[in-house]
């Protein structure tokens, strides 16, 4: 049985992870949001077709994209020194999260919002309803279940994704399995570690998924 | 009644990759007329309808409403395509919406009307079309028919001055054609101008003030409706009615 400086460093290390996956995914959809839409209506098919616009934006989220994530988390850490101060410990870690998710972002969102049946878009529009108004009252509207599921993904990923941060610091009980369990051969502390993520997941999967099922008012 | 020329297009042309859609297009359309549009599948029925609210652009042409240029890259043509009703073969209706916030939605956001007196309105269009008790419900929750009178309600709320309704009960099951057609039946007697393309003959000939027979993105006949189904005048009308009716 762990003692209870073991449980105290536990409890912080649930509250890191869920403090870096939270805010790294509010971040994360904040910039990958509207990037997200504009991917949507600049495509060739979209509301507002261009080329150029659709270009840049598409290649620099595939760039951001192909880099693995833990190059990223070491490539970035003089530009997380200069925006937080430092480069290690959870808030350091929300950088790298944000710009490696944000790109992920756009294309979730984008798939999301193209899965919106053509033909409502077209009726709004002959309503006279600008482009703004149809990403807004329509697109992001009836797009909601899927972008809710896109969110539950993506929350999952960067869940993974702030666990790897441990290898260089980066707080949260990632950070704590490399430590003790890698470190120091204490495997009680990594699988509990371990444990503690798959609950957690599971925990923002079923929350994901609650939330999108009240949401989708498609079916009877 | 006013007589008034409402819609019309001049010498209009479209190509999809260079293959002729429509092909010198000219229509006239008096306010308070009933205009039915014929013609084999792929003829551009379609395509003209939405060439005539903008949302598709015309190659060559002119298409003006009441004296107002059509044209999809203006910056007027939201305004425009506000006095356009238009309703779709799949009604389109917004499908995480209840019945009466797809009615008002676009009152409300595009025509900047107050919720209540959109409301209001909305209520007693489903009243008249019948569905006062599905306000609440959600698109498929509803019948095809039902699903298509609503859909015809969201247009009218915007009081459109012109009608665009595009092979409107073409997806439905025969028995619930009929409930659609009466409302639209309706609207004709009350003098509302409307743009009809249509499969049903008999409903052409019912509601039609002048029937146009198209084939080929081109304009073939077009005549009153005795004169379209008694006399037709070329061999290609000819041929179409007679594969029309069993």
């Amino acid at each position: 049985m762990p003692d209870e400086k073991t449980v105290q460093m536990l409890l912080e290390g649930i509250r890191d992870t869920l403090y870096m996956t939270l805010t790294s995914t509010a971040l994360a959809y904040l910039l990958g949001l509207p990037l997200g839409i504009l991917l949507t209506l600049s495509r060739k098919d979209g509301l507002k077709p261009n080329r150029v616009i659709y270009g840049i934006l598409g290649t620099v989220c595939n760039t951001v994209r192909s880099v693995p994530f833990l190059i990223l988390l070491i490539v970035l850490i003089p530009f997380t020194r200069a925006l937080v101060g430092r480069s290690y410990g959870s808030t350091a870690t929300i950088v790298p999260l944000v710009i490696c998710a944000a790109p992920y972002v756009a294309r979730v969102v984008e798939a999301s919002l193209n899965e919106v049946d053509p033909g409502v878009i077209e009726a709004a529009r002959a309503m006279g309803a600008s482009n703004l108004q149809i990403v807004f009252r329509v697109l992001l509207v009836e797009g909601k279940t899927s972008l809710l599921a896109g969110a539950t993904i993506t929350t999952g990923i960067l869940l993974g994704y702030s666990a790897m941060s441990g290898t260089v610091g980066g707080g949260g009980l990632g950070d704590i399995a490399v430590r003790y369990g890698y470190y120091r051969w204490q495997t009680d502390i990594m699988v509990i570690t371990v444990v503690l993520l798959i609950v957690i997941f599971q925990l923002i999967q079923s929350f994901g998924n609650g939330i999108v099922k009240l949401t989708d008012h498609r079916k009877r | 009644m006013d007589k008034r020329e409402l819609l019309s297009a001049e010498h209009v042309y479209k190509y999809f990759d260079g293959t002729p859609i429509l092909q010198d297009i000219n229509l006239k359309i008096k306010s308070g007329e009933v205009v039915v549009i014929i013609g084999p599948s792929g003829c551009g029925k379609s395509t003209l309808l939405r060439c005539l609210n903008g949302l598709e652009k015309i190659a060559e042409g002119k298409i003006e409403l009441d004296g107002d240029m059509v044209d999809p890259a203006s910056k007027e043509i939201c305004r425009l395509r506000e006095r356009i009703g238009m309703v779709f073969q799949s009604y389109e209706l917004f499908p995480h919406k209840t019945i009466l916030d797809n009615i008002t939605l676009a009152p409300i956001k595009v025509q900047k009307r107050k919720r209540t007196e959109a409301e209001e309105e909305a209520l007693k269009l489903l009243e008249r079309i019948g569905l006062s008790a599905h306000k609440d419900k959600r698109p498929s929750q509803l019948s095809g028919g039902q699903k298509q009178r609503v859909a015809i309600a969201r247009a009218l709320i915007m009081h459109p001055e012109l009608l665009l309704l595009d092979e409107i009960t073409a997806a439905l099951d025969p028995e619930m054609v009929r409930e659609v057609l009466e409302v639209v039946l309706d609207l004709a007697k009350e003098g509302r101008t409307m743009l009809i393309v249509t499969h049903e003959m008999a409903f052409a000939r019912a509601v039609a003030d002048r029937i146009i027979f198209m084939d080929e993105g081109r304009i073939i006949e077009e005549g009153t409706p005795e004169r379209i189904f008694e006399a037709p005048e070329t061999e290609r009308l000819q041929r179409f009615l007679d594969n029309m009716s069993f």
